[in-house]
């Protein structure tokens, strides 16, 4: 007799832990094998929770080395190259082909490098010391604004929510992120992948469940910073809702991750500049400017 | 143990400054501005406009056309036109020479700018003639010079112009938000429709004669006078492309959500509450000083303005003892007169909202003190005030005053301050003043604002990028980082 199979749940992941939706709800997704999948339908409660991980992850996450970000970055790529072919395997389970499979989880690998190596590198490409005409030091470098929220695109399902992810915490933010509706399993996969990579927990939280329930709570919460809207119908709406506490919203619906992924000004989209200044004493025969 | 009786400094009782007023001989004011679109200075739509009122001696400056949304319209097919046939395919080092072509009669005409902005605006001659104009001017010729080297300022992409921008500002700095919003703006390659405050829109009408005089293309600078109605019109217009806004949260609040749904982007410069800390171990007067300086600077009426402060409890004696002498050697009045530190409240509507603030200090249980300070008669007027023993639940630490009222707080430690100087939706700017380097870099990395001053406050350069974190805005305006907000990239 055959061996029987050992079918994982899939659950939601936030805080560095897997618990279900606190909601108790599901939907189902069937499988290309037939196989029912019963994915967590996340309600407005848990994003709340999220954003609490998140926000309560900031201060560590943005105040590590970037060097340290820089090497943590790297260590998902190693475990995501390591476990690549579950990516594929899971990928082709809602329908993707071998090929392009292979092509996207190699794309997401290759993403989390560019990034890894980003982290402390951007502040010196983008900042700037700049020439004030009084006798004062004036810097200006980036800080990340917070608590982002991303509503990842529908797909490409893995790719993408890599691509959305990777600049944000490069950058030292911290993230709740929506998943693919029909395609999540992969995002609850590369939680685990997360969570063996030293990413403290709360840097990263991932839910799956509908855009159509969440999209408003995203962009809405008062404790979230920016929100990176990657799909079409509630564009608007996010926008909108961007107003109740001047949210920066970051709209990337419509790009294409295999092409436009590449990039350091999508990490800055979600850094701050800051300026510091200081007086110098007789610099260039002007007086001391207190 | 007995109390000490407090020792009171007497300042200028015995005698009066002599006064030391600027002449405004050689500014000219004409009795009637017109709408300044496509190069020409015409009437608004069915002739309405509005009078300015200096908010000091309280007289008639001279009446200012009312610009409708019809107007606004003009305005905007001005500005798309000379984008399209003139300004974006230019050659950008032809643009910069219009640019530092500006600057420089700006400079020529610095005096009767200063004076102007004074009699408008009631902020005193000092401020406008050191601060307002030169950095004004300094604006355009910094960035006059970005118009030919984009290709350095993003590495690895091409910028191109947005397109026409919209571009709203405040009554604090008239001249100054011009430049900032302009230069930019220009040196990228946009036009411009800018509409000035309803009450300070005399330096913005005099910059669109000088603009007229440097021979810029027709329609690449448009100014537009009015008041919420015009500015809801630029806005709004389906033709603008990007609009920039320095102003209250509230009214920024608005315009994100106005534009929700095109494809316009936005600069928001907004309020702010920024908390100025003073250490233990900071060079006590020079922090007075600085504390003096970044809160009753331009009557308080800075979005930066330092209006929290927090002094360590082992200095709050000391520190409240140096500061409330220091109030007593301020002179309130003529904001012509040179020997003035505080000028006239912008306009009797600001002036209610400040007094209904001091209303609501007292109500709440703070401490209110002002020193003695004759008032004029005529005009806005507000004593600088002190509010001792805020905590942070009250409406006047949380609120933004845009007034010269300071509210006091003491801490203990290090992690106690910042939690406390964070504790606001606010992030525009802060201030610490400590002798410790390591304590300073360890403040200004925790605090989440744009700008931070570490010991001084209220410092401004062209090149100095400045801009909010939180509900203080998005974007930058100054600085390599100022141009981006101006350019598509690719």
């Amino acid at each position: 007799m055959s061996r029987l199979e050992v079918l994982k749940t899939y659950k939601i992941y936030i805080g560095g832990a897997f618990p279900r939706t606190e909601s108790g709800r599901f939907y189902p997704v069937t499988l290309r094998n037939g196989i029912v999948t019963n994915i967590c339908l996340s309600s407005r409660k848990d994003l709340r929770n999220a954003v609490v991980a998140a926000r309560n992850a900031f201060e560590g996450w943005s105040g590590r080395a970037a060097f340290n970000r820089s090497q943590i970055l790297y260590r998902i790529a190693e475990m995501l190259e390591g476990r690549k072919a579950q990516f594929i395997e899971e990928l082709m389970a809602v329908g993707a082909t071998k090929a392009s499979a292979s092509k996207e989880v190699e794309a997401s690998i290759d993403r989390c490098v560019y990034f890894a190596g980003w982290c402390d590198k951007y502040t010196q490409v983008f900042g700037s010391v700049n020439p004030v005409a009084s006798s004062h030091f004036n810097f200006s470098t980036q800080e990340p604004t917070g608590v982002v929220t991303i509503i990842a695109p529908e797909s490409p399902s893995l790719l993408g929510l890599v691509s959305c992810v990777m600049p944000v915490i490069a950058g030292g933010n911290t993230c709740v992120v929506l998943a693919s509706e029909n395609s999540p399993h992969v995002a609850v996969t590369f939680a685990e992948v997360l969570n063996s990579s030293d990413v403290p927990g709360g840097v990263i939280n991932i839910l799956t469940g509908k855009e159509d329930e969440l999209a408003d709570q995203f962009s809405s919460h008062m404790d979230v910073n920016a929100t990176i809207y990657c799909r079409q119908k509630h564009l608007k709406k996010t926008k909108e809702n961007g107003a109740l506490n001047v949210k920066r919203i970051i709209d990337w619906s419509g790009k294409d991750w295999y092409k436009a992924g590449d990039d350091p000004y999508l990490l800055l989209a979600t850094q701050e500049v800051k300026t510091t200044w200081h007086p110098i004493e007789n610099i260039a025969g002007t007086k001391s400017g207190y | 143990m007995a109390k000490k009786t407090e020792t009171k400094l007497d300042f200028g009782s015995k005698w009066d400054y002599s006064a030391a007023p600027e002449s405004a001989d050689h500014a000219s004011i004409k009795e009637e501005y017109g709408l300044f679109i496509d190069g020409k200075f015409v009437k608004a739509e069915g002739g309405k406009k509005f009078a300015s009122v200096s908010p000091s001696s309280e007289k008639h400056i001279a009446y200012f056309a009312e610009a409708s949304d019809k107007d606004v319209d003009k305005a905007v097919k001005a500005a798309r036109k000379a984008y399209n046939e003139v300004w974006s395919i230019m050659p950008p080092k032809e643009r910069a020479k219009y640019i530092y072509r500006i600057a420089r009669l700006i400079q020529e005409r610095a005096r009767e700018f200063a004076v102007l902005e004074s009699i408008d605006g009631g902020k005193p001659i000092r401020e406008s003639r050191d601060v307002d104009v030169p950095i004004a001017a300094n604006h355009f010729f910094y960035y006059a010079g970005w118009a030919d080297k984009l290709e350095y300022a993003f590495p690895g992409k091409t910028a191109k112009p947005v397109g026409v921008a919209g571009q709203i500002i405040p009554w604090n700095f008239p001249l100054l938000m011009a430049a900032w919003k302009i230069a930019p703006a220009l040196a990228c390659g946009n036009t411009v429709v800018l509409k000035p405050a309803e009450t300070t829109p005399l330096t913005a009408m005099k910059l669109a004669e000088l603009i007229h005089d440097s021979g810029l293309p027709a329609g690449v600078v448009n100014i537009v006078t009015g008041a919420g109605a015009t500015g809801a019109a630029i806005v709004n217009h389906p033709d603008v492309d990007k609009v920039a806004f320095t102003g209250s949260t509230g009214v920024g609040k608005i315009i994100q959500k106005a534009i929700a749904g095109t494809n316009k982007t936005a600069t928001l410069e907004l309020g702010g509450k920024a908390a100025n800390i003073i250490f233990d171990d900071a060079p006590i007067d020079q922090a007075v000083e600085g504390i003096i300086n970044g809160i009753f600077f331009n009557q308080g009426h800075v979005c930066c303005a330092g209006s929290r402060l927090f002094v360590q409890e082992n200095v709050k004696d000391i520190v409240i003892k140096k500061l409330k002498d220091r109030l007593s050697t301020l002179i309130v009045g003529d904001p012509m007169d040179k020997n003035t530190d505080v000028g006239a409240i912008n306009s009797k509507e600001q002036l209610n909202t400040i007094n209904k603030y001091l209303k609501i200090g007292v109500e709440e249980g703070a401490e209110i003190y002002q020193p003695n300070c004759t008032l004029p008669k005529k005009g806005n007027w507000c004593k600088p005030t002190l509010f001792l023993e805020a905590s942070q639940s009250h409406r006047i630490v949380q609120e933004e005053i845009f007034g010269p009222v300071l509210t006091i707080q003491t801490f203990r430690t290090i992690d106690e301050v910042i939690d406390k100087a964070n504790n606001t939706p606010f992030g525009l700017s802060a201030g610490v003043w400590t002798d410790k380097g390591s304590k300073i870099f360890n403040l200004t990395s925790k605090l989440r604002a744009g700008v931070i001053w570490a010991n001084t406050y209220n410092k401004f350069d062209p090149t100095s990028p400045f801009g909010g974190y939180k509900e203080s805005g998005y974007g930058r305006e100054g600085g390599l980082h100022g141009l981006l907000p101006y350019v598509k990239l690719s």
